[in-house]
């Protein structure tokens, strides 16, 4: 069945339906991920987000048991150049047409996506519409152009309650503003004690859990949507070790002094170039951001740049100078995505070792 | 880090001829490696033996140096030019081993070289199969379990333990030679027997095969500052068991999950690390279809032909990158030349597919063994790009020129079931279009996933084409299945058989339409960032990329992928068109499909598109580009073969009219050009059937050269000696008909020269003339090549010089032609002219100096050769004397018979040049791979015609020490002669016979002359094949071996006893 995704300027791709067939809105953004399409439907930073795959051809190994990053996927739509109809590998369970089907998710396959990423790419990530060939693009545009996007995507992908993940190991608050699950897993491995809190738990609320370290998790939309967070991470900040990723390294920044601003089409994908400032050494990282701290904003803070983004120079990692904390804008957890940052999980661990004087923690 | 300033001189070694296992992918890297090093100020020296290569064009290096590559010659080379360091992984195998030699001997540290790139230590822990093991376990990466052999006891030992199937790979080979896989003893015994023998250090490793595993290979870089990333990954479609070089790839990966993408690429990077590589390296490893499991089955710690694929693929420039590397260059300090504002650490993003198909030569070596395992067996490939997998690999398909615009072989259609399931079942070239009529006669993904272990996700694919082959026809003339078709990549081909239209009804169609293709553009990221690279593909969405400019524009065919008979010269040429098109003020555009070329760098041209080599594909860039022109003698036969299709659709051809093409390549029209020029030819006709063929024979008399009217490289075409050759030529080699007709030519025993020339339609400029050493009847391309002359009067060369002259003018050539001519006495007669540029441009060009390409180009757009400098004529002899000499890859292809005939079979050439004839031939032979030795024995048997004049070469022998052997025959014939000689068994006679003289290198020569017969069951076929399987010499023709001998007495003092009389008493 023929559908459409219609821009905010106004232009529009005719290509076949698949997944479900509801009308959908979002911000259209590209990944340029090539494998990994299974954690990107599920990543939770893509909420309100209608996601294109540059690579063209999409759900090759179908969909598995294994790789979801959340318990449902929280994109508002999905577009491929092809979505694999029969698709090949031993773990693979459903096509991405019977996935998304059974989510409620809209898929549009067919269109130039290049043509489509190359708009982005000049123009910005633009608000899109998905539906039928009955809706005119020029009147759909206007409205889309009218439309106020939603401010609480985190509040929509954050757990509503706190729960453990239990392990022998230091104790954890790992604080889940649409946390991957990636995040949960390294932390696994590494025997950590975990409770897993709500976006807006509060730093009397974190700290009554008695955590050798917290975690803040990457999440989506605009970092200044979540003031309450910022709230809790000056509350908290120098009290115990803390590690941000992504939306949780935004957040730190603003607690910190810092500021962000809203990048013309964001970093997403399994390619990106990070340089660490300090060795001078370059890892390959998994990126999903639309927002990023600027430089600017951090003369007078306490924050130090510790990584930058090798292409365009944006901050992609920070320390703070006086307390035990340190974020990156990237994915240590890949999933997808290369895994050369996932030390970071260890330096993490580190750093609350040499913090909590108190004593050797006992593995499991 | 900056770049070392400690070093200033640096010597690249090029990986000489092409053979199978290594082409053109090395002179694309050693080009682009030389002009990265000139680029940052270092002064490069090139040795590299192979002429017909861009880098040893003496703009590409500071010094070029044609000479062996050969302990012996580059040790001189290093002595005397004091390098600092020195760059071995851009020279292939060939580079690799020689920097191992030359340190081994002392050489490197002697002069204070440094080895750049690939530390010793690493090269050898990753060539080196114990070692290699050791580090696996060290890193804890999984090898199959596996033994190092030195025997066939120990063979055994490993196959009881562990069981069949085993692999066989000999240690420090190229392309896999002499390995295999063994399913029972007797296959055992005679792979373990060769591979032991091939193998230098006659080490084998026996490993458990993991046939059926998915191959998937990476490619990765790494820098001094520990900076590793993957270019790119790569899958077979072909499971594990089949050469890499001779599978279908596909790139990237697509039936791997993100986590096993990850899960290799973390071990590639691990072992990168871990070898200290600084620059590029391949990582092939096994993937189990149902498991996580995987092993790593290679690495080349080197750029390699998968680094030239993965750089075409991606358009990341991996060999210009490890070179800069290699001179302590980050990559996170270098730009990626691609988009020119991103750094090079990175990893790219394609948002494409891309498939390789090699290209095999059994149209040539019919009696080969097709059948495909772990010794690589294709000369060349074919690189299409597409939007959808189908869309890329029927372009690949069409890109072969193997006669198919789709997946459609007549073999293959008319094959019986049972047939078609073997050919499925066990791997040949052809084994992807049996499967394409395995669908079409109905059997399962299932069932053809049983028999090829072929992944489901590809055979899906395949069965999408097969089934819109149905929906078309089905849907005579619908749009929309049109353009779906289109979208899958369907050739106007095949769409018009299935409607009963022609292909040009179909574009007409099309355009009509408005059903274009529109380009896009290979830019490393996906679109992520603006690139400037004018790399384009076609394909059917709807955003055009690629923008026509307001400059005029020229757009130059090139030759496709490498294969006999059309090999790396024609890129050579097509280069130099390209770069004289630029100097002239035009755009340049190419059209190529071969991924290991110069031609398809995107730097070379001001536009490139990467696109199949059909009338149809072609046609589409021109309707977009509107060029001046099209020039097609570059290109050779590929795009010669384009030009009666393109100019009937209106296109400009530009240089010698596709009139006057034809007048040379139509044996009616050129018999009746020569006539009116006055020039003779052998006497000959054509025949249209059996009775015709002997008459003429009987007229024109015997011995008569016969061969089908269009041929290519020779194929097919014999000397027959009577009347009963004759028939049985006519009854199994051809299929004589109306439409099929057969020249019979009479053969002249005479000398063969070759001439190649310029003309703009007044001047005919000559750079040179070449002599060859054999005589007529072995085809020029298989035959040594003298410059200049050694032997041809003043009166024969006037001869050549004036009937070149005259053909050219007469033929109305504007551009290259080729000539070859065959000398008997002081009569010179026109073999063959081929109005194009040829197999050796590239040898006359730099041994004369004149830039022929260059000038033929120029030509071709109008500039007079006079104005260039340039009169007609012979151009002045330059001093020395050079030697061209055909290199082969028998030891590649069982079951080929190496004799030299009418029929080309080598793969490569290099270059001899000295002052002498003797010693240039001596460095040309040493470089063609052949071992003089000063003495030994020389084992002749040779046909009752030859034997004459054996008798005099065995005197030669004997007077310079050499022991003869010969074979009863030749025996009484040289014993009659009164020359000592010792008898040798015949192959049938009990041990020790001949084939065992030859297995035990009792031989240092063989002379074997050909007895009628290409069957491989002929005695004189198994002595030819025993000794290429043994790497000792075997002459086919007593003209090479007067040749050798020649350069032997150069090389020995004779000793001559006192005549009697002049002692004193």
């Amino acid at each position: 069945m023929k559908r459409q995704l219609i821009l905010e300027d106004g232009s529009f791709f005719v290509g076949e339906a698949f997944g479900s067939l509801k009308e959908t809105t979002g911000e259209v953004v590209f990944n340029t991920g090539m494998t990994g399409y299974q954690e990107i439907l599920t990543d939770p930073s893509y909420c309100g987000q209608i996601v294109t795959m540059t690579y063209p051809l999409i759900g090759n190994y179908g969909i598995n048991r294994d790789d979801f990053e959340a318990i449902r996927p929280h994109v508002h739509g999905f577009i491929v150049k092809e979505a694999c109809v029969k698709p090949s590998n031993w773990r693979g369970e459903l096509t991405l047409d019977e996935y998304l089907k059974e989510k409620g998710i809209p898929g549009l396959s067919g269109i130039d996506t290049r043509k489509l990423t190359r708009l982005i790419r000049q123009y910005g990530t633009l608000k899109g519409m998905i539906c039928g060939l009955d809706v005119d693009p020029v009147e759909a545009a206007a409205k889309l152009r009218a439309m106020e996007w939603p401010r609480d995507q985190v509040r929509r992908v954050s757990t509503k309650s706190a729960y453990p993940s239990p392990g022998r190991g230091e104790r954890v608050v790992l604080i889940d503003f649409g946390m991957k699950h990636g995040i949960l897993r390294e932390l696994n491995k590494r025997h950590c004690d975990i409770i897993v809190l709500p976006y807006n738990a509060t730093a009397e609320e974190v700290l009554g859990w008695h955590p050798d370290g917290v975690m803040l998790s990457n999440g989506p939309g605009d970092p200044k949507d979540v003031p309450e967070a910022i709230e809790m991470i000056r509350g908290i900040l120098g009290k115990v070790p803390l590690f941000g990723i992504c939306l949780g390294h935004q957040l730190f920044a603003l607690a910190c002094g810092g500021n962000t601003e809203k990048m013309k089409f964001g970093h997403r994908g399994s390619n990106h170039p990070v340089k660490d400032l300090r060795t001078g050494k370059v890892a390959i990282t998994s990126q999903n951001h639309g927002y990023t701290v600027t430089h600017e904003s951090l003369s007078g803070t306490r924050l130090e740049v510790t990584h930058i983004a090798l292409n365009d120079g944006t901050v992609e990692g920070l320390r703070h100078l006086d307390f035990p904390a340190f974020t990156v804008q990237y994915h240590p957890e890949a999933s997808p995505g290369p895994e050369d940052a996932n030390p970071l999980f260890d330096e993490f661990l580190a750093l609350i070792r040499q913090f909590n004087k108190k004593g050797e923690v006992i593995h499991a | 880090m900056p770049k070392r300033r400690d070093i200033e001189t640096i010597l690249v070694i090029g990986s000489g001829p092409i053979v199978i296992g290594q082409a053109a992918e090395f002179d694309y890297a050693g080009t682009q490696a030389c002009l990265a090093l000139k680029e940052e100020g270092y002064k490069v020296i090139l040795v590299n033996s192979n002429p017909a290569t861009i880098m040893t064009d003496t703009e590409i290096a500071d010094k070029v140096y044609m000479e062996p590559l050969t302990l012996e010659f580059v040790a001189r080379i290093i002595r005397k030019e004091r390098p600092d360091a020195i760059l071995p992984t851009l020279g292939g195998q060939t580079g690799l081993n020689l920097a191992v030699e030359l340190a081994k001997a002392g050489v490197l540290e002697e002069c204070g070289v440094e080895i750049l790139g690939t530390k010793l230590e690493a090269i050898e822990k990753a060539e080196d199969r114990e070692q290699f093991r050791a580090l696996m376990n060290e890193l804890g990466e999984p090898v199959p379990e596996s033994a190092i052999i030195h025997s066939l006891e120990e063979a055994y030992a490993f196959v009881e333990q562990i069981g069949y199937p085993v692999i066989v790979r000999p240690a420090f080979t190229l392309g896999g030679t002499g390995g295999g896989i063994c399913t029972n003893e007797e296959e055992l015994v005679e792979i373990v027997s060769t591979g032991l023998k091939m193998s230098p250090v006659h080490q084998c490793l026996l490993e458990r095969s993991i046939a059926g595993y998915k191959e998937i290979e990476y490619e990765v870089m790494r820098d001094a500052n520990d900076n590793a990333i993957v270019v790119c990954n790569m899958e077979n479609i072909d499971p594990v068991g089949i050469h890499t070089g001779d599978s279908i790839v596909v790139a990237p990966s697509q039936t791997l999950s993100d986590r096993e993408y990850q899960l290799l690429r973390n071990a590639s990077l691990k072992i990168i690390r871990a070898l200290g590589i600084e620059g590029g390296c391949n990582v092939q490893l096994a993937l189990d279809p149902d498991s996580f499991r995987y092993y790593v089955i290679e690495v080349n710690p080197r750029v390699s032909r998968s680094s030239a694929l993965a750089s075409k693929a991606t358009g990341y420039p991996i060999a210009k990158l490890a070179a800069k590397i290699a001179v302590g260059l980050t990559l996170d300090e270098m730009i990626n030349p691609v988009t020119g504002k991103t750094y090079a650490c990175f990893e790219p993003a394609l948002d494409y597919v891309v498939t390789k198909i090699p290209r095999f030569p059994f149209d040539k070596f019919e009696s080969a063994n097709r059948q495909l395992g772990t010794q690589m067996k294709a000369t060349g490939e074919v690189m299409a790009i597409g939007r959808t997998f189908e869309e890329s690999l029927l372009k690949a398909v069409r890109s072969l020129e193997i006669g198919v615009h789709h997946l459609e072989l007549n073999e293959a259609k008319t094959a019986a079931d049972d047939v078609m399931e073997k050919r499925i079942r066990k791997a040949g070239d052809e084994r992807l279009f049996y499967i394409a009529e395995a669908l079409r006669r109905g059997v399962t993904v299932e069932t053809l996933h049983e028999w090829s272990q072929i992944d489901r996700f590809f055979l899906h694919k395949i069965q999408n084409i097969i089934e819109m082959e149905t929906v078309l026809k089905n849907h005579p003339g619908d749009l929309d299945v049109l353009k779906k078709a289109k979208g899958l990549g369907f050739s106007d081909a095949a769409i018009a058989a299935l409607w009963n239209k022609t292909e040009r009804d179909i574009y007409a169609l099309r355009r009509q339409r408005g059903i274009m293709p529109v380009y896009k553009m290979v830019d490393t990221c996906a679109a992520e960032f603006t690139s400037e690279t004018p790399y384009y593909y076609s394909t059917y969405e709807e955003e055009n990329e690629s923008i026509v400019t307001e400059k005029p524009s020229v757009i130059v065919l090139g030759s496709g992928p490498i294969r006999i008979g059309q090999g790396i010269e024609f890129d050579y040429a097509t280069v130099h068109c390209v770069w004289a098109i630029k100097q002239a003020g035009y755009e340049a555009i190419i059209i190529n499909n071969n991924p290991e070329t110069v031609s398809t760098d995107f730097s070379t041209s001001d536009k490139l598109y990467f696109e199949p080599l059909t009338a149809e594909d072609v046609m589409h860039v021109i309707d977009l580009e509107q060029p001046i022109g099209v020039i097609v003698q570059f290109g050779g036969q590929t795009a010669i073969n384009l030009a009666a299709e393109l100019e009937a659709r209106g296109v400009r051809l530009l240089g010698t009219t596709l009139e006057d093409l034809d007048r040379a390549e139509d044996r009616d029209k050129f018999e009746q050009a020569l006539s009116e020029l006055g020039i003779p030819k052998p006497a000959g006709k054509t025949a249209v059937s059996v009775e015709e063929a002997v008459a003429i024979a009987e007229e024109i008399g015997y011995p008569v050269l016969v061969r089908p009217s269009y041929v290519l490289g020779g194929r097919a075409m014999e000397i027959v000696y009577n009347r009963g050759e004759l028939l049985h030529y006519m009854e199994h080699a051809v299929r004589v008909n109306p439409q099929h007709p057969v020249l019979v030519d009479r053969y002249i025993t005479g000398k063969e020269v070759e001439v190649d020339a310029i003309a703009d339609g007044e001047t005919v400029v000559i750079p040179g003339i070449m002599e060859h050493i054999e005589r007529a009847g072995v085809h020029s391309g298989d035959s040594i090549a003298v410059y200049p002359p050694q032997t041809l009067s003043a009166e024969v060369i006037d001869k050549i010089a004036d009937y070149t002259i005259r053909l050219a003018r007469g033929l109305h050539i504007v551009g290259l032609l080729n000539i070859q001519f065959v000398v008997s006495g002081s009569d010179v007669y026109v073999l063959e002219v081929n109005p194009r540029s040829s197999r050796t441009v590239p040898f006359l060009s730099k041994i004369t100096g004149v830039p022929m390409a260059n000038l033929a180009t120029k030509a071709i757009l109008g500039t007079k050769l006079a104005e260039m400098g340039y009169e007609t004529g012979v151009c002045p002899v330059r001093p020395g004397v050079y030697v061209k000499v055909p290199v082969f890859s028998f030891a590649k292809l069982r079951n080929v018979d190496i004799s030299l005939g009418p029929e080309m079979k080598s793969t490569g050439e290099v270059i001899g040049k000295d002052v002498t004839f003797e010693k240039a031939l001596y460095k040309g032979l040493v470089a063609s791979g052949i071992h003089i030795q000063p003495h030994g024995a020389v084992l002749l048997t040779v046909a009752d015609k030859d034997k004459e004049e054996a008798v005099e070469l065995a005197r030669r022998f004997a007077d310079i020490g050499y022991q003869l052997l010969a074979t009863n025959g030749t025996a009484e014939t040289l014993k009659a002669a009164g020359i000592p000689v010792t008898v040798v068994n015949k192959i049938h006679s009990a041990s020790p016979n001949i084939l065992d003289v030859i297995r035990q290198g009792k031989a240092q020569v063989v002379i074997n002359t050909l007895t009628k017969g290409k069957q491989p069951e002929s005695d004189g076929f198994r002595i030819r094949r025993e000794a290429v399987e043994n790497g000792i010499p075997c002459l086919t023709s007593l003209d090479t071996a007067r040749a050798m001998l020649q350069v032997l007495e150069s090389m020995t003092f004779s000793t001559t006893a006192m005549t009697e009389g002049l002692v004193r008493s």
